[in-house]
């Protein structure tokens, strides 16, 4: 669905400084010259690690992303709104095991990957983070996270890196179509009983604030960002890609007549902007800390999972293992 | 069959149709409902995609089924309202799709039971003489050959796998095997749309359910159960405890948001 680290470049690599000068300049002329970079290709270590980073935070998003929305599987209101809610987390499951894919192609396996999310060591989009209280809450994340996960990911399709270029490609077609599903969803609440109404709102409210920290620090905090974005991983900083949510998604919102839980937003139209408020960035750092609402949870239902499907993987592994041996006396 | 209007159906074959076409669609939607509770907490994201696979197809099926229930019962009601607003004796579901997911051996099992039940049925409700049916039965028939080959799969991995696996699926095995005789135990209902050429011969399915059964645990190194004595009868409407706690969670919305539309 999302991650939320796209500007954040790994702490051990090496400096560029350091790096073969004549491989580096070629590979940075590959860049400017907007050619891909394959997974045989040479590459700066740094750029190596920060796509690993970045896309494994992505496919661990995804995996993390299917709990919050699965939470309403078995209490969907309708049997069309069910079939849409599982193939929609069905989807990001198979998003999670493709952009997995995509990380193994520079060599980091996928367990290594899930052994990182499982420790702890490695982050997720903080979104997931926050509780599915309601029905109203799986057309919030449809609408709000999905949106924000879209603006986020179309200049991913142009990320210079190709397998994962590629992989965003699929994944963001998936995702509009996500988005619409979602909006479709609060919609019918927006037109519905009062009662419907009311969780419309209130899921608005808790979720606007969260979506807004999806696309990470301001872009004052974010040191990292010019490498990512000379390197064509980026394209747009935070603060760019937060500006086009807000202005994307107040005309929405107003259609479906809910308010924007945010006293201070305006239409600048000088600019030809929306103004939000001030983003409360204590909270996100809390939430990325591991001190959100649901950060244990979702990391021991992942746990759970994996270790009570450990004997099945197991044998999965022993049945093959028998039969190539079979095969091949 | 009254599509058909040369032959006026007389009451108690549109009866047995109605009641006929409840358990076949409330089998597949209480066995979807059961495999949405796994989705995201599978021993494998491959095996996340493939259960919700099998439950997207159940539930495709369950809403064809239940659309055409209601438009049989002629009382205005559709899939949603026989889905959320009837009651547990109201259910027609066989009592094995209500059975809870265990661990992952006892849902493989339980689903290989059942799609290896329902391919020999599709393939010849896909022949029934109720063309909707026959139609509904052959987009069926596509999907339970492909979920029988994914839980047969299953079943010889991890009947075949490691001890530990063994010792476990043949447990689930036990478990679940006293449910299977409701599934082929013809009651007048069955026999009524055996009668009327809309159902097939219970007994010629379950010898093919049979055979593909001793198959798939033959290859698994499974052995199989005696023959259990107690009968369920959940496609009477008579369940297991079970049932009742999968409707509350499933039904308690759109019960408390009465005539609303989602």
């Amino acid at each position: 669905m999302y991650t939320q680290g796209l500007n954040e470049l790994a702490a051990r690599p090496l400096a560029a400084g350091q790096e073969n000068p004549e491989l580096l300049r070629r590979f940075e002329a590959r860049i400017d010259a907007e050619e891909k970079i394959e997974p045989k290709d040479w590459m700066p270590e740094a750029y190596r690690q920060t796509l690993i980073r970045q896309i494994s935070q992505h496919a661990h998003s995804e995996i993390v992303g299917m709990l919050p929305e699965g939470n309403w599987i078995t209490r969907a209101p309708s049997l069309l709104r069910k079939s849409i809610l599982i193939a929609k987390v069905q989807d990001e499951g198979g998003h999670g095991a493709y952009l997995y894919s995509a990380a193994e192609t520079l060599g980091i396996s996928r367990a290594e990957l899930v052994d990182q999310l499982l420790s702890g060591a490695a982050k997720y989009s903080s979104i997931f983070n926050y509780p599915t209280l309601t029905w109203a809450d799986v057309g919030a994340i449809g609408w709000l996270v999905d949106g924000a996960a879209i603006m986020n990911q179309i200049p991913l399709c142009r990320c210079s890196y190709g397998p994962y270029s590629r992989a965003m490609i699929r994944v963001c077609k998936e995702e509009s179509f996500h988005q619409r599903q979602g909006y479709d969803l609060m919609l019918k609440l927006a037109r519905g009983s009062a009662a419907q109404r009311a969780i419309a709102q209130d899921a608005l409210n808790r979720w606007w604030w969260p979506s807004l920290m999806m696309f990470g620090p301001p872009d004052t905090a974010s040191p990292h960002t010019a490498l990512s974005v000379r390197w064509k991983i980026k394209r747009f900083t935070n603060d760019e890609l937060r500006q086009k949510f807000v202005d994307f998604t107040v005309p929405q919102a107003r259609f479906l007549g809910l308010e924007i839980p945010d006293p201070a937003l305006r239409w600048d139209a000088e600019r030809g902007q929306h103004v939000h408020g001030e983003i409360d960035w204590s909270e996100f750092q809390d939430v990325v800390r591991g001190n959100g609402p649901c950060n244990q949870d979702r990391l021991q239902a992942r746990r759970d999972a994996h270790e009570s499907g450990r004997w099945v993987r197991e044998a999965a592994l022993a049945h093959a293992a028998k039969h190539a041996r079979a095969a091949a006396a | 069959m009254s599509a058909t209007g040369e032959i006026a159906p007389s009451r108690d074959a549109s009866r047995a149709q109605l009641e006929y076409l409840l358990r076949l669609g409330d089998t597949s939607l209480v066995l979807a409902q059961r495999l949405g509770e796994w989705i995201g907490h599978a021993p494998a994201i491959e095996e996340d995609l493939g259960l919700a696979n099998t439950a997207l197809d159940l539930l495709g099926q369950a809403r064809l089924l239940l659309a055409y229930a209601g438009e049989v019962e002629g009382r205005g009601r559709g899939e949603d309202d026989l889905a959320f607003l009837r009651e547990e004796a109201e259910y027609r579901n066989a009592t094995l799709a209500e059975m809870p997911n265990g661990d992952f051996g006892d849902t493989i099992v339980r689903q290989l039971l059942i799609d290896a039940y329902q391919v020999p049925l599709y393939e010849r409700l896909a022949g029934s003489r109720d063309p909707r049916l026959a139609e509904i039965a052959a987009k069926a028939l596509k999907e339970s050959r492909y979920h029988l080959r994914y839980s047969a799969g299953w079943v010889v991995r991890l009947g075949d796998g490691t001890e530990e696996s063994h010792t476990r699926v043949q447990a689930s095995l036990e478990r679940l095997w006293p449910y299977t005789l409701e599934l082929f135990d013809a009651d007048e209902i069955d026999r009524g749309v055996l009668a009327s050429g809309v159902g097939p011969d219970l007994a010629a399915v379950q010898g093919e359910w049979s055979a593909r059964i001793d198959a798939v645990l033959a290859e698994a190194t499974l052995a199989r159960p005696a023959a259990p004595r107690y009968r369920w009868y959940g496609k009477q409407g008579r369940h297991s405890e079970h049932l009742g706690h999968l409707l509350a969670e499933m039904q308690h919305l759109p019960r408390i948001h009465p005539g609303a539309r989602w």
